[in-house]
C-alpha cells in the first residue's frame, strides 16, 4: 500500500509565482523518505500541501489511500507534521500541549494521558512534564515537537528539517528514535539539510529543485552513480614534492594535508600502495564531502544548466 | 482503540473548550480581576454617586436600572476579548497549525472557541452580578428569560470576536473593533439611559443597535422593564447569529487569515 500519492501537484502563490510544478511522488507504506532540495526548491510547500497548510493550485494527494479532497478528515488523522519552525503554544505545560493535540485528533483522554506519558519518558521530557513549554531548552523543544507529532499514533510521520540547530549528540539520539519508529512500522518523510541525515536514515529519496522532482530513486542506486569521490589525507610527515604523484588527480592543501580524487574503478589498495612507494605515510583519512552531498550538487546543478 | 466519528468531533470540541477555558483561568489577572474592578467603579460612581441625585429610571432606582446593562456589557466585552484574543495569539504564534493540521472540521473549530468565550463572558457575568448584589437587590423575573438572553448575546459576540481574530494581522487590530464599534454601540445600547428620554429621531436611530436589544431583553428578564419588543429582542440575536456563524465558517472553509 502506497503511504502516500501525489499526482499532478501545481502551486502558484497569488503574487505568480509558481512554487510547485507538476509533482509526481509515491511514497511506500513502511519507507523512509528523503525529501531533498536547495532552499526554496518547493519542500516546505508540498510538506505545507499534505499538511493542509497551504491550498493546492490543482493535483491529488492520497494518503493511505484516503484522498485529501474528499476524505480530508480520514487522511489528515493518518499525518503526524514535525514542522520547521516551533509552532507550539510556549506557555502551555509540556504534558497539556501533548494531551490537546491528542484531543483534537479525537483520541479519548485516558489514551491520549498515557500515550504523552510515554512519550514524554522516551524523548527524556518526562521530568519537564509540568513546566511551560517556553523554558524549555532548544534540543527540548525540537522532542516536543516529535512527541507532539507522534501522540495520536499517527501512520505517516512527516519532519521537516526535525535537526535544525541541534547539537550532533541530541541528533544521533533523535536518528535512533526515528529508526526505531520505522522499524516499528511508521512511514516516515524526512526532509533535512544535513544530507548525511538523509544517508544514514533514508530509503528512498527525492530531489526537487525549482517546483520540480529532478531526481526520485533508492539510495542506493542514486550513491551507486557517484563516479568520483574526494578524499583528504593527514600525512605523517610534511610533503615536498608532489611530482612523484603526478599522474593522481590530487591537490596539496597544506604541508601535511592532500587530497586525492579517485573514480569509482579505482581502488583504495592501489591508492595506498602508489603512497607507500612514494614512502608517503598516512595518518588518517577522511572523505572531502559527504557522498550524497556530492551528487546533490551535481544533480542540483545540472537541472540549473538544463533549465 | 478507534472512535467513531462524531465521538471524534466532541472530543476535539471539549478539548479546544477544555484549553480556552484553561487559558482564561490561567491568567485570572488579565481576564476575570478587571471586569470586577471597572464594574465595581461604574456602580460606585454611576449607581451611588451620581445615580443618587438622578432619580428615578423606569419606575426603578437608577442603580437598579443600570445594573442589568453592566453586567450585560461585561459579558458582552468578554465574550468578545476573549476569542479575539485567544484565536489571534493562536495564529501569531502559529500554533493555530495544530488545529489545521488536525482532522477537525470547521464547524467544530469555530463552536470550540465560540463556547470558549461564552464560558469567559458568563464567567465575568456572574462575577459582576455578585459584585451588584453589594450594592443594589436583583429581582429575576424570569430566569430562563434571562440566562437565555445572556447565553445568546456572549455567542453572539464571541462569533464577532472570532471573526475580527480571522481578519486580524496585529494585535491593533483586534483593539480597533472594541474601541470604535464595540464600545460605542454598548454605551449606546441603552445600559446608562432608557431611549424613551431621547428625541423621536434618536429613539428611530437607537434602534439599529443590536446592542440595545441584549440589554432590555436582559433587563426585562431581571426587572420586568423594556424598551423593546422581546420576541423582536430574540428573533434579531438569534438572525445575527445565523448571519456571523454562516459568515465565520465561510471565513474558515476559505482559509483566509490561516492558509496560504
Amino acid at each position: 500500500m502506497r503511504a502516500l500519492s501525489i499526482q499532478q501537484l501545481h502551486k502558484t502563490y497569488k503574487n505568480g509565482f509558481e512554487a510547485l510544478n507538476d509533482i509526481q511522488l509515491e511514497v511506500e507504506q513502511g519507507d523512509f523518505f528523503a525529501l531533498l532540495g536547495p532552499n526554496g526548491a518547493g519542500k516546505s510547500t508540498t510538506i505545507g500541501i499534505i499538511t493542509s497548510l497551504i491550498t493546492k493550485t490543482s493535483g491529488r494527494i492520497q494518503v493511505f489511500d484516503a484522498d485529501l479532497d474528499t476524505d480530508r478528515e480520514l487522511a489528515k488523522s493518518y499525518i503526524g507534521l514535525v514542522p520547521q519552525e516551533f509552532n507550539f503554544n510556549g506557555f502551555e505545560q509540556v504534558k497539556h500541549i501533548l494531551i490537546t493535540q491528542a484531543g483534537y485528533y479525537g483520541v479519548p483522554a485516558k489514551e491520549a494521558e498515557t500515550h504523552a506519558d510515554e512519550l514524554l519518558k522516551k524523548l527524556g521530557l518526562w521530568d519537564k512534564r509540568h513546566s511551560s513549554a517556553r523554558a524549555l531548552s532548544g534540543g527540548m523543544k525540537r522532542r516536543l515537537m516529535i512527541a507532539r507529532a507522534l501522540v495520536h499514533q499517527p501512520k505517516l510521520l512527516i519532519l521537516d528539517e526535525p535537526t535544525a540547530g541541534v547539537d550532533i549528540e541530541l541528533r544521533r539520539s533523535m536518528w535512533t528514535f526515528l529508526r526505531d519508529i520505522n522499524r516499528q512500522g511508521t512511514t516516515i518523510i524526512l526532509t533535512t539539510h544535513y544530507l548525511e541525515e538523509a544517508e544514514n536514515l533514508c530509503r528512498n529519496i527525492a530531489i526537487i529543485d525549482k517546483g520540480q522532482i529532478i531526481e526520485n530513486t533508492d539510495m542506493k542506486s542514486l550513491l551507486n552513480r557517484l563516479d568520483r569521490e574526494t578524499f583528504v589525507l593527514d600525512l605523517k610527515q610534511p610533503l615536498t614534492d608532489l611530482s612523484a604523484l603526478a599522474d593522481l588527480c590530487c591537490h596539496q592543501v597544506d604541508s601535511t594535508t592532500l587530497e586525492i580524487e579517485l573514480c569509482r574503478s579505482e581502488s583504495l589498495n592501489s591508492l595506498f600502495n602508489r603512497l607507500s612507494e612514494c614512502g608517503i605515510e598516512v595518518a588518517s583519512m577522511k572523505n572531502k564531502a559527504n557522498r550524497l552531498e556530492e551528487l546533490f550538487l551535481t544533480l542540483v546543478e545540472s537541472s540549473e544548466t538544463q533549465q | 482503540m478507534r472512535v467513531a466519528r462524531h465521538q471524534q468531533h466532541w472530543i476535539a470540541f471539549s478539548t479546544i473548550v477544555t484549553r480556552e477555558v484553561r487559558r482564561f483561568l490561567r491568567i485570572w489577572a488579565q481576564t476575570l480581576l478587571p471586569p470586577a474592578i471597572t464594574m465595581t467603579l461604574y456602580f460606585i460612581i454611576f449607581g451611588n454617586l451620581i445615580g443618587a441625585r438622578i432619580g428615578d429610571m423606569g419606575g426603578f432606582s437608577y442603580i437598579e436600572y443600570i445594573a442589568p446593562g453592566i453586567i450585560m456589557m461585561a459579558v458582552i466585552n468578554n465574550a468578545y476579548a476573549n476569542v479575539a484574543s485567544s484565536f489571534f495569539s493562536a495564529k501569531f504564534q502559529n500554533h493555530i497549525e495544530e488545529l489545521i493540521v488536525a482532522p477537525v472540521p470547521n464547524y467544530v473549530i469555530l463552536a470550540g472557541y465560540v463556547a470558549g468565550g461564552t464560558a469567559r463572558g458568563l464567567f465575568v457575568g456572574l462575577i459582576v452580578t455578585v459584585v451588584a448584589l453589594f450594592f443594589t437587590h436583583l429581582p429575576v423575573q424570569n430566569l430562563l428569560l434571562t440566562f437565555s438572553v445572556v447565553l445568546l448575546s456572549a455567542i453572539l459576540f464571541a462569533l464577532g470576536g472570532f471573526i475580527n481574530a480571522i481578519y486580524a494581522r496585529s494585535f491593533d487590530e483586534i483593539s480597533i473593533i472594541p474601541t470604535f464599534i464595540l464600545t460605542p454601540l454598548t454605551y449606546l445600547g441603552g445600559v446608562f439611559y432608557s431611549i424613551s428620554l431621547l428625541p423621536d429621531f434618536w429613539q428611530h436611530v437607537s434602534m439599529l443597535n443590536p446592542v440595545l436589544y441584549m440589554v432590555n431583553a436582559f433587563r426585562y428578564g431581571l426587572l420586568g422593564a423594556s424598551d423593546i419588543n422581546l420576541w423582536l429582542a430574540f428573533g434579531i440575536i438569534v438572525l445575527f447569529i445565523a448571519a456571523l456563524s454562516w459568515y465565520a465558517l465561510h471565513l474558515l472553509d476559505k482559509g483566509t487569515g490561516l492558509r496560504k
